[in-house]
C-alpha cells in the first residue's frame, strides 16, 4: 500500500463517518458538524494529492484547502445563524419536528 | 507506511466517530475537536504547515466555539428524553457503508504509479506569492464571500421584532 | 571554537553551552537531547516568573491601594510563593458531585498546554528559539485559540450556574477581541513580509543613528502596539476587561470549581498566556531582544527581552490597580465599535506610509490618518452614550 492509498482511505472513512452522522442524527447542530466533517475529508484528499502528487511546487493543493476552510467557516456561521433562527421561531432543532414549511 | 500516520488516523477517526456517536452535544463538540486537531497534525505531518496553523485557529477557535455557542443558545445539552438517532438511521447508516465501500473499492484497485516525490518545501512566503498572483481573483471572490455570509449570519440570527419594539 | 569577544561569549552563553552538552550526546538520542534542552530552560524560568510576579503584583496592588502587601513569609515576604505552592499542593481537590469528570480533569491541564505551547516561536535571544517555523506567529494564535476552548470546558463541565456564566463571558470577549489582536499584528507581517518571529526580530535589529529601528517608533507600528495590548489585555482576562472571572459578580467565574493544585495551575496557565501576548509584542513591536540604543549591545540580549518583559508585567500591575472593570456592553461595543475599525484603517495607514516617498510629510499624513478618526470614533462613542460616566440608583 502506497502512502497515498492510505490517505485516502483515511479520507474515504471520514467522508462516510460524517455522512451517517449528517444522515442519522436528530439535531440539527450535529447534522451541520457531519456535513464539517464532509468538508475536511476532502481537505485532506487535497493535501495528500498535492504532496504525492507529480508537480507540488505548483501549491494548488495548498490553495485549494485554504479556500475550503474559508468558506466551511463562512458555511458553519450561516448554518449556525439559520440554526439560532429556526430555534426562535420553532423552540425546537430536532429535525424530525421541522419537516413543515409552514410558519 | 508510516507508524506516525498511523497513530494520527486512529485519533482523527476517533474523535470523528465519538462527534458522530456521543449522546451529549458538548461531548461530540469536544471530540469534534480531537478530530480537527488529528487533521491538523496529518497536515503538518505530510509538509503543509501553514495549512495545518489555519486548520486549528478555524476550526478549534472559531468553528468549534461556534458549535458550543449554539447549542448553550438552543438548550440542547441537557439530557434528551427522546432518541437521538432519526427514525430512518438504518437507510443512513447503509448509505454511509456502501458509500465507503464504492469509495475504498475505487481507491484499491486503481493503480497509482507516480513515485514519492520528496518533501516539497513550501515557504509561507510562496503562498502568498500564489494568494497575490496567480490566484488573486479567488482571493477576492472568498473576500465578498465572507463578507456576505457575515451581514448574512448577523442578519438571520438577529430577532425579528427588533425595530418593532 | 573561534574566539569571539566577550560581550557576545556571553550573549550566547546558552547557545554555546548547550552545542558543547550535544557534542557529548551519541546521535541516535540527539533531536531528543536538543528538544529536551531548549524546552527544559522554558519549563523552569516562566513558571518561576510567574511565581515572582504573583509577590510583585500583591506588592504592586497593595501599595496602590495604600497597604502592605504580603510581608511575612520570607525577606519582604518574597518566599510567599513557596508557601502558596505548598497550600495548593497539600488541599484537598474538590470535584463537584454532577461535574463531567473528564472534562473537569482536562480543562486545566489543555489550559496550561496551550499556555506552554505558545513560548515555542518566542524569540528569547538572539539564536535562542526552540523552532523556527515559517508561520510562526500563525502557530501562536493557533495555539492561543486553544484557550478558549480550555475556558469553556472549565465552565461547561463545572455544572455551576457561575462558573458557566463566566466561560460564556470569557468566550465571548476573547472571540471579540482576538479578531483586533490578530488584525493588529499585520501591519508588522506586512512592513517585513513574514511570519517568522525570528525573521522579524532580525528586521527590528537595526539603527538608525543611535536609534533602534523598531517598529513602535512609527505612526502605524505605535496604534498598532497600543491597539494590540488592549487586546492582549482583553484576551487574557485581565483588569479592567476582567469580567470573565469578576469577583464581585461571578465569584470567579470559569474556575469557581476548581480547587487544591488545578486552581494553582488555572492561575499559572493565565499568567503564562499573559507573558506569552506580552512576549509576542515586544517580538512584533519592541525589537524582541535587540538593544534600545546602539551604545548598548553588550549587554546580553535574553536580558533585554527579560528587562522587557518585567516592565510590560509592571504596566498589567499599574493597569490593573487603575481601571474600573468594564460592563458587558461596554466591552462588546468597545471591540467592535472602536478596535475593529481602528485596526483595519492602521493596515491602510501602514501601506500609505510604505507607498509614500521618505520625507517628512509622510510623518503628517500617517498621523493624520490615525488621530483624526480615532477622535471621530470617540465622540460617536460618547454621544450614543456608551462610555458615560456611571450612576446607581439606590432603593429608597
Amino acid at each position: 500500500m502506497t502512502p497515498l492509498t492510505g490517505y485516502l482511505l483515511l479520507s474515504s472513512l471520514l467522508f462516510s463517518i460524517g455522512l451517517a452522522g449528517a444522515l442519522t442524527r436528530r439535531n440539527a447542530i450535529l447534522v451541520l458538524i457531519g456535513i464539517e466533517l464532509m468538508l475536511n475529508a476532502a481537505n485532506l484528499n487535497f493535501i495528500a494529492f498535492w504532496r504525492y502528487g507529480p508537480h507540488p511546487e505548483a501549491l494548488t493543493g495548498i490553495l485549494f484547502t485554504i479556500f475550503s476552510i474559508s468558506i466551511a467557516a463562512a458555511e458553519a456561521a450561516v448554518g449556525l445563524g439559520i440554526i439560532l433562527a429556526v430555534y426562535r421561531h420553532h423552540k425546537n432543532i430536532d429535525l424530525n419536528h421541522l419537516n413543515t414549511m409552514k410558519g | 507506511m508510516h507508524a506516525i500516520f498511523f497513530i494520527l488516523a486512529a485519533l482523527t477517526i476517533t474523535g470523528a466517530s465519538a462527534a458522530m456517536c456521543l449522546r451529549n452535544l458538548i461531548h461530540c463538540v469536544l471530540a469534534l475537536t480531537l478530530g480537527f486537531v488529528g487533521l491538523a497534525l496529518l497536515y503538518l505531518f505530510l509538509g503543509a504547515q501553514f495549512v495545518s496553523f489555519t486548520q486549528i485557529l478555524v476550526y478549534v477557535g472559531a468553528v468549534a466555539i461556534l458549535a458550543v455557542f449554539a447549542i448553550m443558545m438552543t438548550r440542547s445539552a441537557g439530557p434528551h428524553p427522546q432518541p437521538a438517532l432519526s427514525s430512518f438511521w438504518i437507510t443512513g447508516c447503509i448509505t454511509a457503508l456502501a458509500t465507503f465501500a464504492v469509495l475504498a473499492w475505487a481507491i484499491i484497485h486503481s493503480n497509482i504509479i507516480t513515485p514519492t516525490p520528496a518533501q516539497p518545501a513550501v515557504s509561507t512566503n510562496q503562498i502568498g506569492d500564489a494568494l497575490m498572483h496567480s490566484f488573486a481573483l479567488p482571493l477576492e471572490i472568498m473576500g465578498l464571500l465572507l463578507t456576505a455570509a457575515l451581514i448574512g449570519a448577523v442578519i438571520i440570527a438577529m430577532p425579528q421584532n427588533r425595530s418593532s419594539k | 571554537m573561534t574566539h569571539l569577544p566577550l560581550s557576545q561569549t556571553i550573549d550566547q552563553v546558552f547557545v554555546l553551552s548547550k552545542a558543547a552538552i550535544m557534542g557529548h550526546i551519541p546521535a541516535p538520542f540527539q533531536p531528543i537531547a536538543s528538544a529536551i534542552l531548549s524546552v527544559a530552560p522554558v519549563l523552569v524560568v516562566f513558571p518561576l516568573l510567574f511565581a515572582i510576579t504573583t509577590v510583585l503584583e500583591r506588592k504592586g496592588l497593595g501599595r496602590m491601594q495604600n497597604r502592605y502587601g504580603p510581608n511575612r513569609v520570607g525577606p519582604f515576604g518574597f518566599s510567599q510563593p513557596i508557601a502558596d505552592g505548598i497550600k495548593s499542593l497539600t488541599k484537598e481537590d474538590v470535584i463537584p458531585r454532577t461535574a463531567d469528570q473528564v472534562v473537569h480533569f482536562l480543562a486545566p491541564l489543555l489550559l496550561v498546554l496551550a499556555a506552554f505551547l505558545a513560548y515555542a516561536v518566542l524569540p528569547i535571544g538572539r539564536n535562542m528559539v526552540i523552532a523556527n517555523l515559517s508561520a510562526g506567529v500563525l502557530f501562536f494564535f493557533a495555539i492561543g485559540s486553544m484557550v478558549e476552548l480550555a475556558v469553556f470546558m472549565a465552565g461547561w463541565s463545572s455544572r455551576s450556574k457561575y462558573s458557566l456564566l463566566g466561560a460564556m463571558r470569557a468566550v465571548a470577549q476573547m472571540i471579540s477581541y482576538e479578531i483586533p489582536l490578530v488584525l493588529s499584528t499585520i501591519v508588522v507581517i506586512m512592513a517585513t513580509g513574514t511570519l517568522s518571529t525570528v525573521a522579524i526580530v532580525d528586521a527590528q535589529a537595526r539603527y538608525i543613528g543611535i536609534l533602534p529601528h523598531w517598529y513602535v517608533f512609527t505612526p502605524w507600528g505605535f496604534c498598532g502596539f497600543i491597539l494590540f495590548m488592549i487586546a492582549a489585555t482583553a484576551e487574557s482576562n485581565r483588569s479592567p476587561f476582567d469580567l470573565p472571572e469578576g469577583e464581585s459578580e461571578i465569584i470567579a467565574g470559569y474556575y469557581i470549581e476548581y480547587s487544591g493544585f488545578k486552581f494553582a495551575l488555572f492561575f499559572l496557565g493565565e499568567y503564562l498566556g499573559m507573558f506569552a501576548t506580552s512576549g509576542l509584542a515586544i517580538t512584533l513591536f519592541l525589537g524582541g531582544w535587540s538593544a534600545p540604543l546602539s551604545s548598548l549591545t553588550w549587554i546580553p540580549s535574553y536580558l533585554w527581552f527579560l528587562l522587557k518583559l518585567l516592565a510590560f508585567i509592571a504596566a498589567f500591575i499599574w493597569v490593573r490597580g487603575t481601571f474600573p472593570r468594564l460592563r458587558m456592553d461596554q466591552l462588546m461595543a468597545f471591540a467592535w465599535k472602536f478596535m475593529l475599525p481602528m485596526t483595519l484603517l492602521n493596515i491602510f495607514d501602514a501601506a500609505v506610509w510604505h507607498l509614500m516617498p521618505h520625507n517628512i510629510l509622510r510623518w503628517l499624513v500617517c498621523i493624520a490618518l490615525l488621530a483624526i478618526p480615532c477622535l471621530l470614533l470617540n465622540l460617536n462613542l460618547k454621544q450614543r452614550k456608551q462610555l458615560q460616566i456611571r450612576t446607581y440608583r439606590f432603593a429608597d
